[in-house]
């Protein structure tokens, strides 16, 4: 028993939850990893090597921002990391190493950094950045490569090492090479839209075809998302209902008619819906915090989503529904005021 | 009503928190704490005006005499917790903060500390306004931690009709237990206090509110109670704020107080289970508020109980009685949710104290109480059990948009339970900056 203690002296509450950023940040990139295992065994060295680039970059410029500003590191919340893990996944496997940095570096710049920091953005980074590349390098952005060619672990992706400020080199010819078996470069949204094949429900699921490094495997999605909703890191309503919304909208058209639209099923487990449900639409930051405004914004992702993909000019929608949703969240926020406990309201 | 209770039936509030409990001392008997040689007691113990001394330095007091008295209405006497010599009046530390002035009884040690000043009377025959005067006399305030003079509590503005008393036995801050034992000691002072509350106030029924944390106390009320009887015991959620008195009132009997209003508003009056188990002791005896049972608890307590004080016991004595740890550490009187620190072990055990606590938090400059941004996760908006929006309140506060927060966000239907700053994972002293904006507003319109 000592007898003079040092009396710490606090305003209540004198208990915390104990959760604090980090540990939920960390928790999102573990939720992370074994998507980018699998996008690693499907693409090879090139996805391993866009993965690295990438975050590396999202590091570095985070870490320069903060020196610019004077402030101390933020790397250790680890959001930079979520952000190049995210990026990494939205882009093709092949993606030139210097686009991909490129776009890391605006996505934090533009995305983050300008709004100052962690919190004060109004749109996800990664997405900003992906839009940035998306408008400058159209081509290279939709250059899809085929998932298990062979020799995967041992060469790159003809573009993948594209040496700066150049334009990757077409890939037609490499990928007839390489593909043995009957996959084929072509997305399933591609496939779907240009061609009117749908692609096996089955190898969506497990993530078996083309696509973007990180968005092919709906079911490592799901599981990631799951563990964190479980853990209450993750607002669970988010994705549930952009993917509920956009299989409605979906469905609606593919009763009027089927021979035209996809089925409702494959809207929601092609392209990016599952990545940016999960773990896009639901980063807390862009999200409304009422309970009645996360529903009007995770709905909005989800009608939109499908409307672009099926009246737009692109194949896949899901990065400009969200950039969409976080622009309006502010808006949603604040005609969405929850009812205050003992609040009279008219017609009540 | 909310969707879930909607599902599932339940009438309870929504929102709140499930902190870790720690009720660790809920199987430990009331005992009686010695007396200390000096007891300090200061003169605002409630809530409204402080007594005024009848005493005078030098003079001799016996254990129960009146030692101050209300100034007015809104104020409630003093009664001498032991026999001995009154050895000065002076500013004393409070818990409220700033020193106040305090009695000072050196108590002597040879006294047998019998209880020599009493004034036994039929309760029977008191009319109501009887019964609230003797309320006042008795010194008694609401001892869940409020100290509110209780009968300014039970007298019923005119114009307002109430037919409900609401007994309060949630305890549902964690770490104390002291309502808990008080409820299986004393069961039948309590439902004395009951029926004393329920003639003063007129209302025709009573509902004890516990949570079903208690169920053993929930159980022995109600082997209590004959069929028919007005009284209703009602086990709650345990869930924190539980017993707050707008959130007992939506789950006892789904009311809601409108904002800015009082619980009399949906003819309610509400009592905590302390304060009425003390009004069945001390009413018939004509006695006066002199001792409080306080949990004694948190990890640096070697042996955490539930004592049974003098008031006016400095926390120095007690710390030294049942041993404590820790070099570095926090003393917190109440419960750690909305419960003071201290900053001077000389600090007394007053009316309003229900607890003391010895917590060995991490220290203020570790990283763990590292302050980040608010990242919008909405944890704060699903835990306000007021339905307030504390995230965009705490952002406006950052800002010191102090008069917007009180116009378009609500700010003044807080009542800083802290659930906010519990749950946040950034550190946001949330309610520590509404404190701050409703003091500074007040003193806008003052």
């Amino acid at each position: 028993m000592s007898k003079k203690p040092t009396i710490e002296l606090r305003t209540s509450p004198h208990a915390h939850a104990g959760e604090d950023v980090v540990v939920i940040m960390r928790n999102v990139v573990y939720a992370l990893l074994p998507i980018c295992a699998f996008t690693v065994w499907q693409f090879g060295i090139s996805a391993l090597a866009l993965l690295v680039v990438v975050t590396l970059t999202c590091l570095l410029s985070e870490r320069m921002f903060n020196a610019l500003s004077g402030k101390p590191s933020s790397l250790g919340d680890w959001s930079a990391t979520i952000t190049g893990l995210l990026l990494a996944m939205t882009l093709p496997p092949g993606f030139p190493l210097w686009m991909g940095a490129v776009a890391a570096f605006v996505g934090v710049a533009l995305g983050k950094a300008m709004f100052g920091g962690l919190g004060m953005n109004a749109m996800n980074p990664a997405l900003i950045g992906r839009a940035f590349v998306q408008a400058a390098f159209p081509v290279a952005i939709t250059t899809w490569t085929p998932a298990f060619f062979d020799g995967r672990f041992s060469q790159f992706i003809p573009t993948t090492l594209t040496p700066p400020f150049l334009q990757p080199p077409a890939v037609g010819d490499w990928v007839s090479e390489v593909t043995v078996d009957a996959f084929s470069g072509a997305t399933p949204l591609a496939l779907q839209k240009f061609e009117g094949v749908v692609t096996d429900h089955m190898d969506m699921l497990l993530g078996t075809t083309a696509g973007s490094a990180g968005e092919t495997s709906a079911l490592l999605i799901l599981a990631g998302g799951l563990y964190l909703a479980a853990r209450r890191m993750l607002d669970w309503r988010i994705p549930v209902l952009v993917l509920l919304s956009a299989a409605v909208t979906a469905g609606i058209f593919y009763m009027i008619d089927p021979a035209k639209y996809p089925d409702p099923l494959f809207v929601v487990l092609s392209g990016g819906l599952m990545l940016g449900a999960w773990f896009m639409a639901s980063d807390m930051v862009g999200s409304p915090v009422t309970p009645l405004g996360v529903v009007i914004y995770a709905v909005m992702i989800g009608v939109i989503t499908v409307i672009i993909r099926l009246f737009g000019g692109l194949t896949e929608g899901v990065m400009y529904a969200i950039l969409l949703g976080n622009a309006a969240t502010p808006l949603i926020d604040q005609i969405t005021q929850p009812r205050v406990f003992g609040e009279q309201r008219a017609g009540k | 009503m909310g969707l879930f209770n909607l599902l599932f039936g339940q009438k309870g509030f929504t929102h709140g928190i499930h902190p870790p409990y720690h009720k660790d001392t809920a199987d430990k008997p009331i005992r009686r704490l010695p007396f200390p040689p000096q007891l300090v007691l200061p003169l605002d113990q409630h809530i409204g005006k402080p007594a005024i001394p009848l005493v005078v330095k030098g003079q001799e007091v016996v254990r129960g005499e009146p030692i101050a008295k209300a100034d007015g209405n809104f104020s409630v006497p003093l009664h001498a917790p032991a026999t001995g010599r009154i050895a000065g009046i002076e500013l004393m530390p409070t818990p409220k903060g700033p020193k106040t002035n305090a009695i000072l009884i050196d108590v002597y040690e040879g006294s047998t500390q019998e209880v020599l000043w009493e004034q036994p009377r039929e309760m029977s025959e008191l009319s109501p306004q009887e019964i609230i005067q003797a309320i006042q006399d008795s010194g008694m305030v609401g001892l869940g931690g409020a100290a509110f003079p209780s009968h300014m509590k039970l007298s019923i503005p005119p114009d307002k009709q109430v037919d409900t008393l609401i007994v309060n036995g949630c305890e549902c801050e964690p770490y104390l237990t002291c309502d808990h034992r008080i409820m299986l000691e004393h069961p039948k002072a309590l439902l004395r206090g009951i029926r004393y509350a329920m003639r003063a106030t007129g209302t025709e029924k009573a509902i004890i509110g516990i949570e079903d944390n208690k169920m053993d106390a929930v159980e022995l009320l109600k082997s209590h109670l004959s069929k028919g009887s007005p009284v209703e015991v009602k086990a709650v959620e345990t869930k924190y704020p539980q017993g707050s008195e707008k959130m007992l009132i939506k789950s006892a009997l789904d009311r809601e107080v409108p904002t800015g209003g009082l619980p009399a508003d949906v003819g309610v009056v509400v009592n905590n289970v302390g304060t009425l188990a003390g009004l069945g002791d001390l009413l018939p005896k004509g006695r006066g508020l002199i001792e409080r049972v306080i949990t004694v608890a948190g990890p640096g307590i070697a042996k955490p109980a539930n004592y049974l004080v003098p008031l006016g016991t400095p926390i120095r004595y007690i710390l030294d009685y049942v041993g404590y740890e820790g070099a570095r550490t926090e003393f917190i009187l109440g419960g750690p949710m909305m419960g003071p620190a201290v900053s001077a072990l000389d600090t007394p055990i007053t009316k309003g104290t229900s607890g003391l606590l010895v917590l060995n938090e991490p220290s203020i400059e570790e990283e763990s109480h590292k302050i980040w941004p608010c990242i919008r996760c909405a944890r704060c908006v699903s835990a306000c059990p007021m339905h307030l929006n504390p995230s965009m309140l705490g952002q406006l506060a950052a800002k010191r948009k102090y008069e917007e927060m009180a116009e378009e966000y609500h700010l003044t239907d807080c009542f800083e339970c802290g659930c906010c700053s519990y749950v946040c994972p950034s550190n946001i002293p949330l309610v520590q900056y509404f404190r701050i904006a409703k003091a500074i507003n007040r003193e806008q319109a003052a």
